[in-house]
């Protein structure tokens, strides 16, 4: 059985605390750019943007970080289908990037993010924030912003689904 | 997908996965760092036991931009030429560690039988048998057509409704069965346009409509015109009077270019008898995406690669 463990205004609410959080880190910086990791991180990424704006309007770039190819279970695991990757025209050099993604469990996505970022130039900062952290890390890789811990079983599966892609804003564990 | 032998092999939604990868690879390819640290640790071995240049150093280029780590194996200056079976150069290979067997052969079917011999366990991509197959050359055209005809909206996209033309040597061409094949799976419908000495025999099972001038064809309004090389090695007999004659009925000349609507392209797989199958100066028009194939070509040959790899369900 499935049991639901964030609802819409939890999400709402952990997704503004975390954007808070964003702009006490900046510490006067500028230049941010959200990169979300397809397919949910690419919509959380909008949302915070968004949020951070509102709160300290800045100028703020939005973009999608596909890991694809980068990742280290390609030849274990199904191939899995690419998506595009969008960066700012600019470029990310000197910026502030703020990788955004759904769950955070093993690490190996934020491996595999951190070297796409590098292989496409080289931020000041790189950032991670992520809705939910279930545990389970197989690298020593955590996130600076979290929306929820959630303790969870390695056989459980957590599942976020967002109004864009899933018509509903709901995590739940099964 | 273990291996790439034909594009009959292809689901619909197996080509579109191919051709939205493959611009993901295009994408790559425009970036500062154009490399990717997928097939690190693995080897391409290219055998090339038919002469290439553009596929053999495209396969290269590809596997070299996943960080593979490439040996190229030609029919001259190797131990083929002293008579070597296919089946000791392969699991020569084999035992040297190649994980992908990219193959040309000139007789049809050899990488059908290499892929299911159990000579060996690696991926067997063909890169072309005799008059049968060359299905990275398909899909990086359909990449180009999908390109030039449905810009930004074409992720996801077939090639419904498109109407397409391939002129010149059917009968002996690789390129135009692979196309055909992958073409009727995307949507496409496609007239073939050629002598009838040029035109394969059981032609009727294709799918396709037929056109005996290029004329004839061109009144249809077609998208795209695919032009295929005059394969002076493959013919032994007279299939057409004369050179002069095949270009005046099937050669993409400027007149016929200027015929053709805006936004129409013309292609050439390459390499091109300038003046024959095609003018130079239409070769050389904005409509000619012949380099711009051989670019795209790159990047199907990534997405082949990459796709290959995932374990097998």
């Amino acid at each position: 059985m499935a049991r639901i463990v964030l609802t819409k205004p939890d999400i709402d609410r952990a997704l503004t605390r975390i954007g808070h959080e964003i702009v006490e880190s900046q510490r006067g910086r500028t230049g941010l750019v959200f990169l979300g990791i397809p397919t949910r991180g690419v919509f959380l990424a909008r949302r915070l943007a968004e949020i951070v704006a509102r709160i300290e309007p800045q100028e703020i770039a939005v973009g999608t970080l596909d890991v694809t190819m980068f990742r280290d279970d390609i030849q274990q695991k199904s191939t899995r289908a690419t998506a595009p990757t969008d960066i700012p025209a600019s470029g990310i050099d000197g910026t502030t990037v703020i990788l955004v993604d759904d769950v955070l469990y093993s690490g190996r996505t934020v491996r595999a993010a951190l070297d796409a970022i590098t292989a496409l130039g080289r931020p000041d900062v790189v950032r991670f924030a992520v809705l939910v952290d279930r545990g389970h890390r197989e690298l020593p890789i955590r996130a600076d912003f979290v929306g929820k811990n959630l303790p969870s079983a390695v056989d459980e599966r957590v599942n976020v689904s967002l109004t864009e892609v899933d018509g509903t804003d709901e995590v739940s564990i099964a | 997908m273990k291996h790439l032998i034909s594009t009959r092999d292809l689901s619909r939604a197996e080509a579109i996965g191919l051709l939205d990868t493959t611009a993901d690879m295009v994408d790559v390819r425009g970036r500062d760092v154009k490399k990717l640290p997928t097939l690190r640790g693995k080897t391409v071995a290219n055998v090339f036991f038919e002469d290439s240049t553009r596929t053999r150093l495209s396969f290269e280029a590809a596997a070299l931009a996943l960080s593979a780590d490439v040996s190229t194996l030609t029919a001259q200056g190797s131990s083929v030429s002293k008579g070597e079976s296919l089946k000791d150069t392969l699991q020569t290979l084999e035992a040297m560690g190649a994980d992908y067997i990219v193959l040309r052969h000139s007789h049809s079917g050899v990488a059908a039988t290499v892929a299911t011999s159990g000579w060996t366990d690696a991926h067997v991509v063909n890169a072309g048998d005799g008059t049968h197959e060359h299905p990275t050359q398909a899909l990086l055209d359909a990449f180009t057509m999908r390109s030039r005809l449905s810009g930004a909206t074409a992720r996801g996209a077939g090639l419904d409704g498109a109407n397409i033309v391939i002129v010149g040597d059917i009968a002996h061409s690789r390129v135009a069965r692979s196309n055909v094949w992958l073409l009727n799976t995307l949507g496409a419908s496609v007239t073939l346009a050629a002598p009838k000495t040029l035109l394969p025999k059981d032609i009727t099972e294709w799918g396709v409509s037929t056109a005996h001038t290029l004329d004839e064809a061109l009144d249809g309004d077609p998208d795209v015109v695919m032009t295929l090389r005059i394969q002076k090695e493959r013919m032994s007999s007279g299939y057409f009077p004369s050179e002069s004659e095949y270009s005046r009925f099937w050669g993409m000349t400027s007149n016929r270019s200027a015929r053709l609507k805006d936004t129409a392209i013309v292609m050439h797989p390459g390499p091109m008898n300038r003046g024959l199958e095609i003018a130079g100066d239409v070769a050389d028009s904005a409509r000619s995406t012949v380099t711009e194939q051989v670019r795209n070509g790159v990047a199907a040959r990534m997405a082949v690669l990459y796709t290959l790899t995932g374990a097998q369900s």
